[in-house]
């Protein structure tokens, strides 16, 4: 495609403009996250100096620390609960004929019609027989079902030829063995999109972990934000940027390395 | 080298209407045979059937003797390439070959032992750290060969394995596919739609239309005797002209689609049906006129289409409704819209009976031999 | 027992995705279903302090909240909370795509820019943004007083405190939209723009003749999530607002989360819970009525 130079100028022109904008929050804080009070109350955007006196108090005022692993152990829990019982319940919906296989996937798909928030006050209550209150087991096992994630992998299991099911059958190969030899490995591009948003979503969840943690053991870090923005919100915005972008970080890393796979996982199962 | 046996198979879905029924045939161990039809036949359920990939609804199918209708695919000691060769993505060539023997729990040094030889007879060996994606079709068919050569499975199973490939390379790989099946003696079921294909490659071909077997018989016998009028159309290129003909007692001729007169020999008129009848001529039996040629065995037809193919031309010309086309060899300056006098004789047609469409006449042998070989009485 | 063995040869594909399917039924069963239910359930309850129902009300609790001018109220937020941000959301984040797509050197950074706001939980961004919208030390009203503007007190002003939830909500949503249109718009056949050239058609031709149609189907996806995703919001209300001042924020995530885990009127929260399910049931079907004719499947 051929583009005059005058057209390339202006799109370049709209491209910086607009991107600077969106990603200007993300850039003042991380400037506040550097500055002392007073720097903040002039209202400078860049510092005068670059010290981390901000993050090493914001890790002594918080146990972030603590709340980063857990909200680590809960995401990556969900990750890997997610890809396993997704890929398991899409394995089944494309590769085994069984009678009201068309029924029992009509009633997956129905649970994305029903809100989260809709359900949560008897999930609060089951979890509190459960006795899960402030355990990772409460804040991640809701979670691994997942029929937005069930779809996409089932999507993907479709592509695959179902010769390549005969050539393994006539091989001698058992159920589970293609599905762990075969599925997964050639729905790898599937798993890692589907692996990366189960990430992204569980790091930055809010409300369940407001609800089901009332004590530090097994916080999360979104939690742990709010904490520190009640208790620092007159006084110091750099501590609170500090830990805004110490908690940012993970997830815009993750974002950044998978955007090109997330961006074409996503757009595929929604459309398919 | 096993024989593989059907007994009545047929096939339904949910009990409804059979899409195969009725198949008796014996395919004989080490031999080469190919299931030939038109689409939609029921060849490839039937190659499905005998894999186990489908169930067997009716009917028996013996495997070596041993009944086999109920054995799980992996316990018929068989082996098959598909048509996209059903080659794992993520696996590179070798392991691609050896995935079998690897599930069969074969030693590692031994597996790529195997592999290396199958690699070595198929020109694979260069190939053999590649994954599927970066090789040509025509390697990837390779691979799926290879696939099915280690496995030293005594019957080998192939669904269209040909047909994603350009002309050349399928002509090459026709005779390559033959070599192989030879040299290792395995029974060999081959499915193709291609009649090229069945004729040059099969010891027996079988011709199924509608899920119903039509003929099974040594590619050239099938040629030359036809059973039905459609084999007769599906075997060939171009295919037998067929007409419907009537015998005109008095004038002792067949009038064939009420244009062409062609006198009868005495000796034949006992054989001939008195009702109408369905009559086929190959391209090639319907010769250019010659001075010797009678003027009542020559008709005069009017050219709708040439194609002149360099060593032989083709032209084509209306009877009644049908299409008909004639092929002569050489190079024949023909225009669209002339006038040709066809030659046609009683001996090469073949009749076959309007109503059953069964083979009454046969043409006569055109077989020539060269000159040292011994002729059979 | 040949029929049984029959039945038992044809039934192993069913047993097997008994297993497979087990850990999900079990799951959906437990914190979908059943809790749905439930929620049902209690809506045409009073409950305890725990949450046992106690006394059967039947459709009372609906009826005092239809009555209810704060539930009211906080309908009228949340149909104008979504009208703000969905539309915007949506067409800023077409623009932004189209944009990203063009084949430029580097365009690789500006869509990592575009798709950043993704990566950013909702409690960060919350927070970015309380801090943005502060009305002495802030840049929006510092940027007002550069301009000789009179200063506004955006989150604390009932006027303008939904505006400016909206305003964060849409840039928290960029993200998310962008990267699927952007999928989306590269999905569409390289082609289409090839032979629409070879015609001599100008760029917003294509644009409203190949580009929009060819998108629909992904356009229609991101509006469906958009309307739901935008009646879910809590984060950004919990963070910013606490549903204030005055409750003009006070959206029906939040409205349900206050009258169920603060006000322990576990009846009424449900019976609020069911409402949005309908909701969203409503949307969703609509938008699928709707969708169907309009969209353009490949």
């Amino acid at each position: 495609m051929r583009m005059s130079l005058l057209s390339k100028i202006w799109i370049y022109f709209l491209l910086l403009v607009t991107s600077a904008f969106v990603f200007f929050p993300v850039l003042y804080a991380f400037m506040i996250s550097f500055m002392t009070g007073p720097e903040i109350i002039q209202g400078k955007f860049f510092p005068e100096s670059i010290n981390f006196e901000n993050y090493t108090k914001v890790f002594s005022r918080l146990p972030l620390m603590n709340y980063l692993l857990n909200s680590f152990i809960v995401s990556a829990s969900v990750m890997l609960g997610q890809l396993a019982v997704c890929s398991m319940a899409a394995y089944a919906f494309v590769f085994l004929k069984f009678k009201g296989r068309d029924f029992i996937f009509f009633l997956f798909i129905s649970t994305m019609m029903i809100p989260w928030e809709a359900t949560m006050i008897p999930n609060v209550f089951t979890i509190r027989k459960l006795d899960w209150f402030n355990t990772y087991q409460g804040l991640t096992l809701p979670f691994f079902a997942l029929a937005f994630g069930t779809f996409l992998l089932r999507q993907h299991f479709l592509t695959i030829p179902k010769e390549l099911h005969e050539a393994s059958q006539i091989a001698g190969l058992s159920r589970f063995a293609f599905f762990w030899r075969v599925v997964l490995p050639v729905s790898k591009t599937s798993l890692v999109t589907l692996g990366a948003y189960g990430f992204l979503t569980t790091w930055n969840m809010y409300l369940w972990p407001l609800l089901i943690t009332t004590n530090q053991s097994v916080r999360t870090v979104q939690i742990g934000l709010k904490q520190l923005q009640s208790q620092e919100i007159a006084t110091e915005w750099g501590v609170v940027m500090a830990g805004v972008i110490v908690v940012i970080i993970p997830t815009l890393l993750l974002l950044f390395l998978g955007q090109k796979q997330l961006q074409k996982g996503l757009s595929q199962g929604a459309l398919k | 080298m096993k024989r593989v046996e059907l007994i009545d198979v047929s096939k339904s879905y949910d009990k409804q209407v059979d899409v195969i029924s009725n198949i008796n045939v014996t395919i004989e161990p080490g031999e080469f045979f190919v299931l030939v039809g038109p689409s939609g036949c029921g060849k490839s359920t039937m190659l499905r059937m005998i894999a186990g990939l489908e169930e067997i609804t009716g009917g028996t199918l013996k495997i070596g003797e041993k009944v086999a209708n109920n054995l799980s695919p992996n316990k018929r000691d068989l082996s098959m390439v598909f048509q996209n060769y059903a080659l794992y993505p993520h696996l590179t060539v070798q392991q691609n070959i050896t995935f079998g023997l690897d599930v069969k729990r074969m030693k590692k040094d031994e597996q790529h032992k195997k592999a290396k030889e199958v690699a070595e007879m198929l020109g694979l060996t260069d190939y053999l750290d590649r994954k599927p994606r970066e090789l040509s079709g025509g390697q990837r068919q390779r691979v799926a060969l290879a696939r099915a050569i280690v496995s030293e499975t005594p019957i080998c199973l192939m669904d269209e394995p040909l047909s994603n490939l350009d002309a050349k390379l399928r002509a090459h790989m026709r005779s390559e596919i033959r070599r192989i099946q030879k040299s290792l003696g395995i029974t060999m079921i081959y499915v193709t739609h291609d009649q090229v294909e069945a004729m040059t490659m099969g010891d027996r071909i079988m011709i199924l239309h509608e899920g119903k077997i039509q003929q099974i018989g040594k590619p050239i016998d099938i040629y030359n005797y036809p059973a039905n009028p459609f084999v007769a159309t599906f075997i060939g290129s171009p295919p037998m002209n067929l007409a419907k003909a009537e015998f005109h007692e008095t004038d002792k001729q067949l009038i064939i689609g009420s244009e062409f007169k062609l006198n009868v020999p005495a000796e034949e008129i006992g054989k001939l049906p008195r009702t109408s009848m369905t009559i086929g001529v190959r391209p090639e039996n319907l010769y250019p006129t010659t001075p010797e040629t009678k003027e009542e065995d020559t008709f005069h037809v009017e050219v709708t289409n040439v194609e002149i193919l360099g060593n032989e031309t083709i032209f084509s010309f209306k009877l009644g409704k049908e299409e008909w086309m004639a092929k002569w060899g050489g190079q024949w300056h023909i225009d669209i819209g002339d006038s040709l006098p066809v030659h046609m004789e009683f001996e090469s047609l073949s009749i076959f009976d309007e109503q059953s469409g069964e083979l009454i006449k046969k043409t006569i042998d055109y077989g020539k031999y060269v000159s040292n070989k011994e002729v059979p009485s | 027992m040949t029929r049984f063995a029959h039945f038992w040869r044809k039934s192993v594909d069913g047993r097997a995705a008994i297993l497979y399917l087990l850990p999900s039924v079990i799951l959906f069963s437990v914190f979908v279903f059943y809790p749905m239910f439930r929620t049902i359930y209690l809506s045409f309850f009073l409950t305890d302090q725990t949450g046992n129902a106690a006394i059967m009300v039947g459709f009372e609790n609906f009826m005092y909240l239809l009555g209810s001018s704060e539930f009211q109220n906080s309908m009228k937020a949340t149909g104008l909370f979504v009208l703000y941000t969905v539309p915007i959301t949506i067409i800023l984040a077409l623009f932004f795509a189209l944009l990203a797509n063009e084949k430029l050197k580097g365009i690789g950074f500006f869509r990592t820019m575009y798709s950043s706001t993704m990566g950013i939980s909702v409690a960060a961004s919350s927070v970015i943004w309380l801090f943005m919208f502060n009305p002495s030390i802030g840049m929006f009203n510092r940027l007002l007083s550069v301009f000789d503007f009179p200063q506004i007190q955006w989150l604390l002003d009932p006027e303008w405190a939904l505006i400016s939830v909206a305003i964060s909500t849409i840039w928290m949503n960029l993200g998310f939209s962008f990267l699927i249109l952007l999928g989306g718009l590269q999905n569409i056949d390289e082609h289409l723009y090839e032979s629409s050239r070879i015609d001599g058609a100008g760029y917003f031709y294509r644009l409203r003749r190949i580009t929009l149609p060819m998108l629909s189907p992904t356009l229609f996806f991101i509006i469906t999530i958009s309307l739901i995703n935008a009646f879910q919001t809590f984060g950004q209300i919990d963070i910013l607002t606490k549903g204030g001042p005055s409750q003009s924020t006070n959206l029906i995530v939040y409205s349900i989360y206050r009258e169920a885990f603060i006000n322990y009127q576990f009846g009424t929260a449900s019976a609020q819970a069911v409402i949005l399910f309908i909701i969203i049931l409503i949307v969703t079907i609509l938008q699928f009525k709707l969708g169907e004719r309009r969209v353009h499947y490949q």
